[in-house]
C-alpha cells in the first residue's frame, strides 16, 4: 500500500486516496472541431508506462484535493507531488 | 515408538499436563508443548498423507517450514484448516485431525494413488483429464488433493484491526533481532520487535551455547529484562510478520487467544496491525534444507535443526537409534546435543570429504561412527524409516560405490540453510546468489530496509551481531557447505526423492518439466506445482533450482527464483475483514423517519444504500395489493412519500451557471430564479450519468437535484472538472442530501391537505406553477418547496432541515388525514413512474446509453454551447441509424402477469432465439390502466410505434406491441392544475 503524502494533509495510505490515472490529460479546446480520431486519443489513449509515470490523485477519503504525483510504476517510488495545474517537473537524472 | 520426553530441561511445565485429541484418540502433553512436539514425545510417527500420491508422512521441521504436518484444528464453525502443527500451542482440549487422510491415517483409501504414482506423474491432471473438459474432473480430484476443509459456517470469532507509525520495526525475536531492538531503542527510537511465536531467542532458546560470553539463556533473559523496562519498546510475541507491501508497510497477524482452552477464550481472536516504520530490520533467521534422496520423506526423516528445536525447547528426542546425513557442520552440533542428552547416535554421514577435524574428534569422543563423502542413498521403510542405505557420493550427487545399510528409526538431515528472504523479496528486494553458503542472500542496498543474522546470510553469532549494532563488519561466511541438490543411484534425478513435500513434487518431476521444456522457474512451478500453495517453498525453493540448474547446466543465478507472495503464512479471512463484515461493511443508511414508517408496517428494502418502506403493508394485504391500494389512492385522493434520499448538491459563486452549462446537456442558465428544471447529464464518454431537476434559487445559487444513493458520486465528478480541467471557474459545490429531510405530497387533493397547514407559502395554482420553487416557512420550520412530479400527478416536494423531519411529518399528517392522505413506498412510486413513461437512470439506461437513445437528440441539436459528453455522442457509434431507443410496450396476449425484466425483444412470428433486437428494461402492472405495462429499450423503436414483437424470456414467449413510453394522460392535463 502505497504512502502518499498529500499537499495539504501530509502523508496518509492509499486506501485514502483515488487514482484518477495520467495527468495533465488536456480537453481539446474546441470538441466540436478535434476529429475522432483526436477525441478518440483524448477519451482512451494513455502512455502507461512502465517507469516513470505522471498521475493525478484525488484525497478522496480526505480534503478532497486532486494533486498530481510523479511515480515510477515499476518500483512504486513517488519522485514528485505538484499542483494539478504546475508543470511536470523535470526529473534529476538516475532518479 | 520412537520420539520420547527427557526427565529434565525444555522449556515446559511438568507439572502441568494438558490433554488433547488427535486424530480422535487422546494423548497428553505439558504446557510448553506445540501440537507437534505432543506428539513427538509420545511416540506419533506418521502424522499425516501427502497432497497427491497420499504417502505416509511424517514431522520434518519445527516452525512453520512445516510441509507435511498439517492440521486441521477444532471442529464446526470455528475450525481451522491448514496449521502447521509446531506453530499450533497445546491448549486443554485441543482437538486436531490430519488434512489429507480420507478417512483415516492408516487406512487411506487414497493411498491407492501411491501405487500408481509412476502414472501419475508431474501436469498429469492437466494431461490427462482435457476430455471432454477439465470442469468434469475437478470436483473429484479436488477432494482428493485439498488441503484441509474451509468452514462450512459463519466464523464465530472476532478480529481486530489496528496500525502503528513507528521508527523501527524488527521482526525476528532471535538474537540478532533481540540485539537490534536494544541497540535501536537506546537511541530512544520507538521499537516495534515481533516474533512469530512464543519463544525469544530463536535457534538458541534453550541452548547451552555461549553468547558473548553468557549461556545463551542468560544472554536471552538478560536482553528481555533492558527491553522490558524501556518505555519505547513493544516486544510482542506470538505475532507473525504475514506480508511485505509497497513504501514498507508490513501486516502482522497478532494471536490473542489461540493458545487458550476454547471454553476460556473471550474477546478477538486475533489482531491484523499494518505497521509503518521509518526502518524495517528482518531478522527472521534461515530455513534449513532438506538431502533429496530415495524415500526421504518417510516417516523418521526429519530435519536436523528441527531435532535439536525440539530437544531444547520441549525435551523430546525424535528417535531412539539416530543417523545424521549433511553436507556443512550445523548438523554435527545437532548430533552432538543429542548424544550429549543421552541419545544414541550411530552415525554421521557427511557428504564432504574432509569435515573439521576438530568435530571428527569430538563425535568420536562421543561414539558416534564417522562416514565423510558419504551420502544417504535411500531411506529404508514403508510406514516409517527402519534403515537408510549409504554410499560413497560424487560431488554432483550421484552414488558411485554399492551401499552399506545402517539401522535406525531416526534420520536427521541437512543440506544447509537458506536464509528467509520472504519479507525481503515481498519488499522488491533483490536476491544475490552466494556461492559460499549455496543459497540465495538479500542483496545489499535494497531500499527500506535490511536484512540481519541468519535472514541476511550472516550464521556467525559475533558478526550478527555486530550487525544488529551497525557496527561494520565485512562478512564471515560459515564453513563452506557442498553443494548438493539431489542425491541418486542413477544418472538421472531420482523419482521418488522428494522436493516440495507439501506439493508431492520429485526430483524426477522437475527433471520431466526440464525434459519437455518447461525450462523457466515461473513454468517450472506451474508445471509441477513446486512452492506453490502455503509452503511457498521453504524448504524446497532453493532445492528446486538447484536440480533444474544442474539439468540445464546454468548457473543458479541465472534461474533465479520465483516470486514469493504473502502471506507468510494462511492467515483467517477474517482477520482480513475485522469489523467490516456483516452490517459493519456497509452501513445501511436510514429515513429521517425511519421509526414512523416502521411502525405503518413497512416492508423496508434497500435502494442504493437507504432502507426504504417498498410498501406499508395493511392486516392481509400481499406487498402487490398494498402497492395497487397506494397508487390508486395517490391517483385520486392523496398520499405522503419520504423523499429525503433525493440528491441535493448546492453549487453557488459567480461562474454557476456557466459550469451547469457544462455540466448539463440541457441550458441552465437560461433558468430564471424560482424556476426549476429536468435535465440530463452525460459522462465524458457520452453516455446517460445522471438526472434530476435543478432549481436555480438565485442567479448565482442553484440546488442540484440527483438520483437517490448518486449525490455523492455527482458531487465528487463536479469537484473534479472544477479542480482538474475548468480550475479558474468560481463555484463551490456541496453535497447537502442528508441536512434536508424531504416529503413528497402527491395526488389531486394535494392542496386540499397544504391548505391546512400554517404556512406563509401560498400553494395555490396561480400563486405556485408547476416547475418552480419557493422558500418559506411551515409551522416555524424553514423549508424549500418544489412543485415536480415523478408520478405524473400534482406534487410538492417539501425539504426542511433533517432536525425537523419529525415536526413537518406531524403537521402533514394531521393535516391529510381528513382528506385520506396515504402513506406510499417506493414500489408504488416506481409504478406509477412506468405509468407516465418516466425513465429511471440505471434501470432504463446502461452504460451504452447515449443522450438521443432517450428523447434527448433534439434539446442536444438546439444547444449551441459545448457539455461534457456532446463530442462522445457524436461518435461514429452514436450516429448510427439502427441505435436502440426508450419506448413502452404493452402486452397483446392474454397474460395479465408483467412482461419480465430483461426479457429480450424479437421481430413477431419469431419463432427460434435470434440476435436480440433490445430488452424490457423496466415493468410492473398498472393499477390505473389494469394492464401489464412496460418500458423498453428497442433498436430503432422510436421509429417503430404501434409494431408487433414477441418477447422472449427463459423460454417463454410472449406477444407485445410497441407504445410510446408514457401511457397515462400524456398531454400532461393533471399537472395543468
Ligand atoms: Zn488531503
Amino acid at each position: 500500500m502505497l504512502l502518499i503524502e498529500c499537499p495539504w494533509c501530509g502523508p496518509r495510505a492509499e486506501s485514502e486516496y483515488r487514482c484518477g490515472g495520467e495527468s495533465p490529460i488536456v480537453r481539446p479546446a474546441d470538441p466540436a472541431a478535434t476529429d475522432d480520431a483526436a477525441w478518440a486519443d483524448y477519451l482512451f489513449y494513455r502512455d502507461n508506462a512502465k517507469g516513470l509515470s505522471f498521475e493525478r490523485w484525488h484525497h478522496r477519503f480526505g480534503c478532497g484535493l486532486w494533486f498530481n504525483i510523479a511515480r515510477d510504476t515499476a518500483s512504486h517510488r513517488i519522485l514528485a507531488i505538484f499542483g494539478i495545474t504546475d508543470p511536470r517537473p523535470v526529473p534529476e537524472p538516475g532518479a | 515408538m520412537s520420539g520420547y520426553r527427557l526427565k529434565r530441561g525444555g522449556d515446559i511445565d511438568r507439572s502441568c499436563p494438558i490433554n488433547f485429541r488427535w486424530e480422535g484418540r487422546c494423548y497428553t502433553g505439558f504446557a510448553g508443548d506445540t501440537l507437534a512436539s505432543a506428539l513427538l514425545a509420545s511416540g506419533v510417527r506418521m502424522i499425516g498423507r501427502s497432497f497427491k500420491y497420499h504417502r505416509p508422512r511424517g514431522l520434518i521441521a519445527a516452525g512453520l517450514d512445516e510441509p507435511n504436518f498439517i492440521v486441521q484444528l477444532e471442529r464446526g464453525a470455528s475450525t481451522t484448516p491448514n496449521l502447521k502443527a509446531p506453530y499450533v500451542e497445546l491448549y486443554d482440549g485441543l482437538d486436531a485431525a490430519p488434512v489429507n487422510a480420507w478417512p483415516s491415517l492408516r487406512f487411506d483409501l487414497l493411498a491407492v494413488n501411491s501405487i500408481f504414482k509412476r502414472f501419475i506423474p508431474a501436469a498429469f491432471y492437466y494431461k490427462t483429464f482435457m476430455w471432454p473438459t477439465w470442469r468434469v474432473f475437478e470436483p473429484l480430484i479436488r477432494k482428493a488433493a485439498g488441503l484441509g476443509a474451509s468452514p462450512k459456517l459463519t466464523d464465530p470469532d472476532s478480529y481486530e484491526q489496528t496500525s502503528a507509525h513507528i521508527d523501527v520495526l524488527i521482526v525476528g525475536g532471535g538474537i540478532a533481532g533481540l540485539a537490534a531492538a536494544q541497540h535501536a531503542a537506546i537511541s530512544g527510537k520507538s521499537v516495534m520487535l515481533v516474533t512469530g511465536g512464543r519463544h525469544w531467542g530463536g535457534r538458541l532458546a534453550g541452548t547451552s551455547d555461549s553468547v558473548e560470553g553468557k549461556p545463551a539463556a542468560v544472554w536471552i533473559k538478560d536482553m528481555l529484562r533492558t527491553l522490558s523496562a524501556m518505555p519505547n519498546v513493544a516486544l510482542m510475541t506470538r505475532t507473525l510478520a504475514t506480508g511485505h507491501f509497497d513504501h514498507g508497510l508490513v501486516s502482522l497477524c497478532e494471536r490473542l487467544t489461540d493458545h487458550i482452552p476454547t471454553h476460556e477464550r473471550s474477546g478477538p481472536r486475533q489482531r491484523f496491525w499494518r505497521v509503518r516504520a521509518d526502518a524495517l530490520i528482518l531478522a527472521t533467521g534461515a530455513i534449513e534444507r532438506p538431502l533429496v534422496f530415495r524415500g526421504n520423506d518417510r516417516p523418521g526423516v526429519m530435519l536436523a535443526g528441527a531435532a535439536r528445536a525440539y530437544l531444547h525447547r520441549h525435551a523430546v528426542v525424535a528417535g531412539r537409534e539416530i543417523v545424521v546425513a549433511t553436507t556443512n557442520d550445523s548438523a554435527w552440533y545437532a548430533a552432538f546435543d543429542l548424544a550429549e542428552a543421552g541419545a544414541t547416535i550411530i552415525a554421521i554421514v557427511d557428504t564432504r570429504p574432509s569435515p573439521s577435524p576438530a568435530l571428527v574428534e569430538r563425535a568420536e569422543g562421543l561414539g558416534i561412527m564417522v562416514h565423510s563423502n558419504m551420502a544417504p542413498a535411500a531411506a529404508i521403510g514403508r510406514r516409517a524409516v527402519r534403515a537408510v542405505r549409504i554410499g560413497r557420493v560424487s560431488p554432483t550427487g550421484r552414488i558411485d560405490s554399492p551401499a552399506q545399510a545402517v539401522r535406525c528409526d531416526l534420520l536427521l538431515m541437512s543440506g544447509g540453510w537458506n536464509p528467509a528472504v520472504h519479507l525481503h523479496s515481498q519488499g522488491a528486494g533483490r536476491l544475490t546468489f552466494d556461492h559460499d553458503l549455496n543459497s540465495f542472500v538479500p542483496e545489499d542496498g535494497s531500499p527500506g530496509h535490511r536484512s540481519i543474522g541468519g535472514a541476511g546470510g550472516d550464521f556467525a553469532r559475533y558478526s550478527t551481531l555486530a550487525a544488529a549494532r551497525e557496527q561494520a563488519v565485512t562478512r564471515r561466511p560459515g564453513p563452506p557447505h557442498a553443494a548438493l541438490w539431489s542425491i541418486s543411484e542413477s544418472d538421472v534425478p531420482d523419482a521418488e526423492a522428494w522436493v516440495d513435500f507439501q506439493n508431492d513434487v520429485t526430483a524426477g518431476d522437475i527433471a520431466l518439466a526440464a525434459r519437455e521444456n518447461f525450462r523457466s522457474v515461473e513454468h517450472l512451478k506451474r508445471y509441477t506445482t513446486l512452492g506453490m500453495a502455503s509452503d511457498q517453498g521453504k524448504t524446497s525453493n532453493v532445492n528446486g533450482i538447484g536440480i533444474l540448474s544442474t539439468l540445464l547446466a546454468k548457473p543458479m543465478e541465472a534461474i533465479g527464483t520465483t516470486k514469493f507472495r504473502p502471506p507468510y503464512d494462511p492467515i483467517p479471512f477474517g482477520l482480513l475483514a475485522g469489523h467490516r463484515i456483516g452490517d459493519g461493511l456497509r452501513p445501511r443508511r436510514q429515513l429521517a423517519l425511519h421509526d414512523w414508517h416502521a411502525g405503518r408496517n413497512a416492508s423496508y428494502e434497500e435502494y442504493g444504500g437507504w432502507m426504504r418502506p417498498a410498501a406499508y403493508l395493511r392486516p392481509g394485504e400481499s406487498e402487490a395489493d398494498a402497492v395497487r391500494r397506494e397508487v390508486l389512492a395517490v391517483r385520486t385522493a392523496v398520499g405522503i412519500f419520504e423523499a429525503s434520499p433525493l440528491g441535493k448538491i448546492e453549487v453557488k459563486g459567480p461562474d454557476a451557471a456557466a459550469f451547469l452549462d457544462l455540466m448539463y446537456v440541457n441550458r441552465i442558465s437560461t433558468l430564471k430564479p424560482g424556476r426549476c428544471r429536468y435535465a440530463i447529464m452525460l459522462s465524458e464518454n457520452g453516455t446517460v450519468f445522471d438526472d434530476g431537476v435543478v432549481t436555480r434559487l438565485t442567479d448565482d445559487h442553484f440546488l442540484v437535484g440527483t438520483t437517490s444513493g448518486h449525490a455523492a458520486t455527482i458531487t465528487e465528478a463536479f469537484r473534479e472538472w472544477l479542480q482538474c480541467e475548468w480550475t479558474t471557474m468560481r463555484v463551490l459545490v456541496e453535497d447537502v442530501t442528508t441536512s434536508w429531510a424531504v416529503a413528497n405530497v402527491v395526488g389531486p387533493k394535494t392542496r386540499s391537505v397544504l391548505h391546512m397547514l400554517a404556512s406563509d407559502i401560498d400553494f395555490s395554482a396561480d400563486a405556485f406553477a408547476h416547475m418552480t420553487a419557493q422558500r418559506g416557512y411551515i409551522g416555524g420550520i424553514p423549508a424549500r418547496v418544489a412543485r415536480v412530479s415523478f408520478t405524473g400527478e400534482l406534487s410538492y416536494e417539501i425539504a426542511v432541515p433533517w432536525r425537523c423531519a419529525g415536526a413537518l411529518w406531524e403537521a402533514l399528517i394531521a393535516a391529510g388525514s381528513s382528506h385520506g392522505m396515504v402513506p406510499f413506498g417506493v414500489e408504488a412510486l416506481m409504478t406509477m413512474r412506468i405509468e407516465k413513461g418516466f425513465l429511471h437512470i440505471g434501470a432504463d439506461t446502461d452504460g451504452t446509453t447515449l443522450p438521443q437513445d432517450i428523447g434527448f437528440g433534439a434539446i442536444m441539436a438546439k444547444k449551441t454551447q459545448d457539455f461534457v459528453g456532446r463530442r462522445s455522442a457524436h461518435r461514429p457509434d452514436g450516429l448510427r441509424g439502427d441505435r436502440r431507443s426508450f419506448v413502452g410496450l404493452e402486452a397483446t396476449d392474454s397474460n395479465a402477469a408483467p412482461l419480465a425484466i430483461g426479457a429480450h425483444i424479437l421481430p413477431a412470428g419469431t419463432t427460434q432465439p435470434q440476435p436480440s433486437e433490445g430488452w424490457v428494461t423496466s415493468s410492473a402492472w398498472s393499477p390505473t390502466l389494469g394492464a401489464p405495462l412496460a418500458l423498453a429499450m428497442i433498436e430503432r423503436g422510436e421509429k417503430r410505434i404501434g409494431e408487433s414483437v414477441r418477447v422472449w424470456d427463459l423460454g417463454a414467449w410472449r406477444e407485445a406491441r410497441i407504445t410510446r413510453a408514457c401511457r397515462y394522460d400524456p398531454q400532461g392535463a393533471r399537472l395543468d392544475v
